[in-house]
């Protein structure tokens, strides 16, 4: 079974790889979040959705109108192979086709901090979704500032797991960032949750210094944009 | 339960194997004829099941014809499509009720320019007139409303197929539950155009082609359409495969002969290809189906909106290409996924990495099988067609 997005896997709580015919307890931690974020029934987008676990799962138990967007041929193909709608594609190229409000949710998990135009692709999101909903990285945990206070070096550990050299992961930010990158945008935060190591969320404000530092990632809800700054 | 279709069926007047509908009302075409009577012959594997919903149309290429799977009456080769057709194949026949019908302007038992024009008694030829691919889909769509099938389970195919799957899905989309065009595209390119032109230019440059009424004089093109084929099927494999296949191997001999034989094992290949072809296919069919290729552009009749091609309730579309394939390349299918994304049309699509060029749709291509199964059974079960399989 393909690995969720291989290429893009760093910021994954839990080691073992998702499964498309995962059960629900086996559905990786920060997907189920997103899972339990989301309504029965309701069209949804899952870009860089890997080998489909998310949407077997939220078609499975919530009737969803599930599509993907994956780059990786392994991960299209075994969704498209379990049923799914998926096309081959990445966020950066792939999503101007789509009209505004095509979905009532669209899911960016850990795949934000890959794209080449993550503004674009926030405002894509917002665009293409009544809802968004957006889960990274947060390179503003505690541990990667300590990594790079004492090491000197990039931080290089269980979830930042490539060298500089070789990661695929070229737009890292904090959730201070990406809080001042939607306000740019002018979204709406709706939620904000942020996790910490061990995938537990707790409850902290996301434009304070706190959560910026105790959380591994944040998972936010976005919608709309402020009148102005349209989309398009 | 016996097949719906039985008592419907009529055999054509050939010893050709498979059925034939006789359509006496007149076609409207697209150049403005009304044309008929006309004839479409076509072949069929599996039962209709009692609801008339497990029924997958197959368009065949522009080379190909109705003998999916089974030996072709001319040659004696296997069906063009065995590779996904029969008992537990992908297009599984103790599931579904599979159809293929030879596209109007073919040579092999739908009407065609070889076929006597009942004015003059004499074969069509160039009187025939110029079809294009909404036309072989409108004859198709006779054929279907014929056998009593109001919705396709799926319309499936690849190159000339494909570009007849998105007709139906543009012009009948009620009609088709899941479409699945294969190394297709919504418009034919201006290089292809070019090939064809070529293809076209070595068919009427042979003496023997006669202004197309070799048929009448006793005549036959087939130097020119043997080489029409050459060119073709060159397009249709890559450098690659053409490499692993044959690099610059000699043909049962050590050394060249500084003469113009068949000194290399790829140019005997395509001798080989070139001359068994003639012996199947009509040259003016090849004329006439070629340019109904050629003119295929989906956005055209939609004052060039492609995604205007596709309004309203949309089947499933399951679009596949392939790497290597440098006549319709991943872009164009591409292009495709974007303009369905545009109306949010239920979309998958798959590019398989292989170096078989165009021609991997008729290969063995596990990727290609296991995708079209999961995408087919999720329709199935989708559409409820799964509780008849036990």
């Amino acid at each position: 079974m393909a690995d969720r997005s291989a290429a893009l896997r760093f910021g994954t709580p839990d080691a073992a790889p998702a499964n498309s015919s995962a059960a629900p307890d086996e559905l990786r931690r920060d997907l189920r979040l997103i899972a339990e974020m989301i309504e029965p029934g309701v069209r949804v987008l899952d870009i860089g959705c890997g080998d489909g676990a998310l949407l077997a799962y939220l078609a499975r138990e919530k009737a969803v109108d599930a599509r993907g967007i994956e780059l990786s041929q392994s991960g299209v193909n075994a969704c498209v192979r379990h049923g799914l709608s998926v096309i081959q594609g990445d966020a950066d190229r792939d999503l101007d086709a789509f009209p505004a409000g095509a979905f009532d949710v669209v899911v960016l998990s850990q795949t934000l901090q890959a794209t080449r135009r993550p503004r674009h692709v926030v405002e894509a999101l917002v665009r293409i979704g009544k809802q968004a909903i957006v889960s990274f990285p947060n390179f503003g945990f505690w541990r990667i500032r300590l990594g790079l206070l004492w090491r000197g070096r990039m931080p290089v550990s269980e979830l930042l797991s490539n060298s500089w050299y070789e990661t695929p992961n070229i737009h890292l930010c904090t959730i201070r960032d990406f809080v001042a990158l939607c306000d740019a945008i002018g979204t709406n935060i709706e939620r904000s949750v942020t996790l910490d190591r061990h995938g537990r969320p707790f409850a902290l404000d996301p434009r304070g210094g706190l959560a910026n530092l105790l959380a591994e990632q944040g998972v936010f809800v976005l919608s709309g944009t402020s009148s102005g700054a349209k989309a398009r | 339960m016996s097949s719906v279709t039985a008592p419907l069926l009529q055999r054509p007047g050939t010893d050709w194997p498979g059925y034939s509908l006789a359509v006496g009302e007149p076609l409207r075409l697209d150049c403005g004829v009304d044309f008929g009577p006309f004839r479409i012959a076509y072949q069929t594997y599996g039962r209709l099941n009692p609801e008339r919903s497990n029924a997958i149309l197959i368009c065949h290429a522009l080379s190909g014809d109705q003998y999916v799977a089974e030996p072709h009456p001319i040659t004696g080769a296997a069906g063009w499509w065995t590779t996904l057709v029969g008992p537990g194949g992908v297009l599984d026949t103790e599931r579904y009720f599979l159809i293929c019908a030879n596209v109007l302007g073919g040579c092999m038992g739908t009407t065609g320019p070889k076929d006597l024009n009942p004015a003059t008694g004499e074969p069509w030829a160039l009187n025939f007139p110029v079809i294009t691919i909404r036309d072989m889909v409108r004859a198709q769509k006779l054929l279907v409303e014929h056998l009593g099938i109001e919705r396709l389970f799926c319309v499936i195919g690849g190159s000339m197929g494909a570009m007849q799957v998105l007709q139906w899905a543009s012009s009948y989309p009620e009609a088709v539950v899941a479409a699945v065009p294969i190394a297709g595209s919504a418009r034919h390119s201006a290089q292809n155009i070019a090939f064809h032109e070529v293809g076209r230019q070595a068919i009427m440059a042979d003496p023997e082609w006669c202004g197309g009424r070799y048929l009448s004089l006793g005549h036959s093109p087939s130097r020119g359409l043997a080489v029409a084929r050459m060119a073709a099927h060159i397009t249709y494999l890559s450098e690659a495969a053409l490499h692993r296949k044959f690099g610059r191997n000699l043909q049962d001999r050590n050394a060249v002969t500084y003469g113009f034989d068949a000194d290399f094992q790829v140019e005997s290949y395509l001798r080989h290809q070139g001359s068994t072809f003639v012996d199947r296919f009509d040259a003016n069919s090849y004329l006439y189906i070629t340019r109904a290729m050629d003119y295929f552009d989906l956005a055209a009749e939609h004052e060039g909106s492609l995604p205007a091609a596709f309004p309203g309730t949309q089947p499933r579309f399951c679009i596949i290409s392939f790497t290597s394939d440098w006549l319709f390349p991943t872009s164009e299918s591409r292009a495709l996924v974007h303009a369905l994304n545009a109306v949010a049309a239920n979309v998958s699509f798959v590019e398989i990495e292989t170096d078989k060029g165009h021609d991997a749709f008729l290969l063995h291509e596990p990727e290609l099988f296991a995708t079209l199964r999961g995408f087919l059974t999720g329709c199935a079960e989708h559409r409820g067609l799964t509780r008849f399989w036990g």
